[in-house]
């Protein structure tokens, strides 16, 4: 069942001197000309897509891209420009959570006004009411007027508000971004439980890995218009892709060959278990690292790749030391090798890749390609990774699964 | 599992779209909440609470007791002038009160408007009743006088809540205009304060609308604060009713509520966009 649909959706702004803001420019505006359409920007142009019950869509691109927009226009606050959109059940819409919170007034009323102005009735308030105050953490602190909360008691009893908002469609902003970390899982958890009963939920956030592991779909907004919509994780990885400029394939320059005399890079590319290539990688299967040069026959050449986190972390190094090769050089001609990383092994996110050439008696660098490739590695929430059944942040540059011995004395 | 057919539709703004009361109905609660903030709120923050609502009147009303019985004396009737005075200045301090907090409504509520849905008009409704509890308070104070008067409350008391709605109607409509023009052009923060001190001067507050000539009576009454205050001093001290004079403040309050609405309902889908 179609919950949302949403057909040619555009939004436009003026830029700049956008709207006369005094009376005296109003009256100065109806006798110059009408503002030109350099100042115009289409902050959505043409966004169709249609969402089903209990699909888990995110919204992913860069600043400015229009997710911000389209969440705005879809949770009514702001009106399209044309186009139109339309949704069956009730919608729950979180674009900031606390909002109307006010100082004055003690947790308890805070409650109470949060959720009518969240949209919700007063006797569902009062029936949850006990649970929402659990869920806080704050309860000895009900009667206490806000102004005197911590900013972490502030967001926790802003969440547990729209925690349990309980709509047929949630529309969610970069809400969990704030607060401490143990909070945060707990918002996500409860996000997800949201998910498995069925409710469909919109999700936009720049956090790729909170996007991954929360939504089946992903749709990437690019300049206002709609760039990709499919798979999250191909969808994240091509997103990823275009805004780093590393792509799963790389392929040299003929007019300028990368490499020296000794040894020149042909190509590069991530490869699945059937030795396709891949740009989004499940944590639990085996990735290829694949490497086509060309070598003089001169000098003892060894193949070498480099993995890297996000955070520019070094995650290993892989030498083909032991080989056909090993210590000899090769006949002249082009060479194919590939890695094989084993699944179970990176942690999730984005590893980028440099692809290298050496010799190490005396040490001497063919080529090296920086960033050569890159993949995206996405954690599913299936229980059998190594993240197990837990959905929150999950540390740690490599993810294996360990052997445990438990015994009892 | 889907048990509601709720059904959304979200399109490009009409010019003249009409009227969703329905909206406003399904919202009735948030509207109740608001003005239960609005008033908690007024009386938090400041460190004498509900004196103020108390004290704004009292003061004014003992003021213009000794300028205008020494200086000028009106022909106020049978009417006792203090509480002639008090009477036309709890209604004014309403309308005031109510204009001046509505108009700032959607400024000081900006996370409201460009985070959450509801039907906008709730704010600066909110306000207006939120102001009410003031007059209250004020209607308590001007029953004691009574008392201390020995004025007696006659069967045209029962006419009051007519006077009250009127009253309700023209600052809820006027708030609503401000506040839709204050979001736009910053100068009615500027303009607002000196329109109402034009309009208080222009009122029968201090002064009884019998001042004017007779002749001016109806034109006079186009200004929706003779027609109100006429029917309140009326039905609490029992002095006669011109109705003409109440049928055509009557009137111009209608005519201003649908200009406030109509100019709010062209400006409001932009809110969230400028405010």
């Amino acid at each position: 069942m179609k919950v949302l649909s949403v057909k040619d959706l555009s939004k436009l702004y003026y830029l700049g001197e956008r709207l006369p803001n005094s009376l005296r420019d109003t009256i100065a505006g109806v006798f110059s000309s009408r503002r030109s359409t350099k100042d115009e920007l289409w902050a959505l142009k043409d966004v169709s897509f249609e969402l089903s019950d209990g699909e888990t869509l995110g919204i992913v691109g860069s600043n400015g891209a229009g997710k911000s927009t389209l969440l705005k226009v879809l949770s009514r606050i702001t009106k399209p420009t044309s186009g139109r959109a339309e949704i069956s059940g009730r919608v729950g819409s979180l674009l900031e959570v606390g909002t109307g919170f006010h100082n004055e007034l003690s947790g308890r009323e805070n409650i109470y006004l949060n959720g009518a102005i969240l949209g919700m009735k007063r006797a569902e308030i009062q029936k949850k009411f006990d649970e929402i105050v659990d869920f806080s953490e704050i309860e000895r602190f009900l009667d206490t007027p806000l102004k005197h909360y911590s900013s972490g008691m502030y967001m926790r009893l802003a969440f547990s508000v729209a925690a349990h908002l309980d709509p047929e469609i949630l529309i969610v902003d970069e809400v969990l971004a704030v607060g401490d970390v143990g909070f945060q899982k707990k918002c996500l958890s409860k996000m997800r439980d949201i998910g498995e009963s069925g409710r469909t939920i919109l999700f936009v956030s720049h956090d790729m890995r909170a996007v991954a592991r929360l939504c089946s779909r992903v749709v990437w907004l690019d300049k206002g218009k709609v760039r990709g919509d499919g798979q999250s994780d191909s969808v994240i990885a091509e997103y990823l892709h275009e805004q780093t400029n590393i792509s799963s394939v790389w392929k040299a320059d003929e007019s300028n060959p990368t490499g020296n005399d000794h040894a020149k890079l042909i190509s590069a590319r991530v490869i699945g278990e059937d030795r396709q290539s891949i740009q989004s990688l499940d944590i639990r299967k085996s990735v290829g690292i694949e490497m086509t040069y060309e070598v003089r026959g001169d000098k003892v050449i060894t193949p070498n790749i480099h993995f890297f986190d996000e955070s520019g972390t070094c995650i290993l190094v892989s030498h083909d030391w032991y080989g056909v090769w090993k210590d000899k050089a090769r006949p002249a001609g082009t060479y194919r090798s590939i890695v094989w990383v084993p699944g179970n092994f990176f942690s999730e996110g984005r590893i980028t890749v440099a692809v290298a050439a050496s010799t190490y008696e005396p040490m001497e660098v063919h080529f090296v390609v920086w960033d050569a490739l890159s993949f995206y590695v996405t954690d599913s929430i299936d229980g059998d990774s190594a993240r197990g059944d837990y959905t929150g942040q999950f540390p740690g540059v490599v993810r294996p699964i360990l052997d445990w011995e438990t015994t009892s004395d | 599992m889907m048990s509601s057919t709720e059904t959304t539709t979200i399109e490009p703004k009409r010019f003249l779209r009409s009227f969703d009361l329905g909206d406003l109905w399904r919202h009735r609660e948030l509207l109740f909440f608001m003005i239960w903030r609005d008033v908690k709120i007024r009386y938090k923050q400041a460190a004498f609470g509900i004196a103020w609502a108390i004290l704004q009147p009292v003061v004014t009303t003992i003021i213009f007791t000794l300028i205008f019985s020494s200086l000028a004396r009106f022909d106020t009737a049978d009417v006792p002038y203090p509480l002639f005075a008090l009477s036309g200045v709890m209604v004014w301090l309403f309308v005031h009160t109510s204009i001046t907090m509505a108009s700032n409504s959607f400024v000081t509520n900006t996370n409201l408007v460009t985070k959450v849905y509801f039907p906008r008009l709730i704010l600066p409704l909110a306000a207006t009743f939120a102001a009410l509890s003031d007059l209250i308070l004020s209607v308590v104070i001007v029953v004691l006088m009574m008392f201390y008067f020995g004025v007696a409350v006659t069967p045209q008391l029962l006419l009051a809540p007519l006077f009250l709605i009127l009253a309700i109607g023209l600052a809820a409509s006027l708030g609503t205009l401000f506040s839709a023009l204050n979001v736009r052009f910053r100068d009615v923060k500027f303009a607002l304060p000196f329109v109402l001190q034009v309009w208080m001067i222009a009122s029968p507050i201090f002064y009884p609308p019998s001042l004017l000539s007779e002749k001016w009576r109806l034109v006079y009454a186009i200004n929706p604060m003779v027609g109100i205050l006429e029917g309140v001093r009326a039905s609490l001290f029992g002095t006669a009713i011109d109705w003409q004079v109440v049928g055509v403040s009557g009137i111009s309050i209608v005519v201003i509520t649908v200009i406030s609405l109509f100019v709010f309902k062209s400006m409001e889908d932009d809110f969230a966009d400028i405010v």
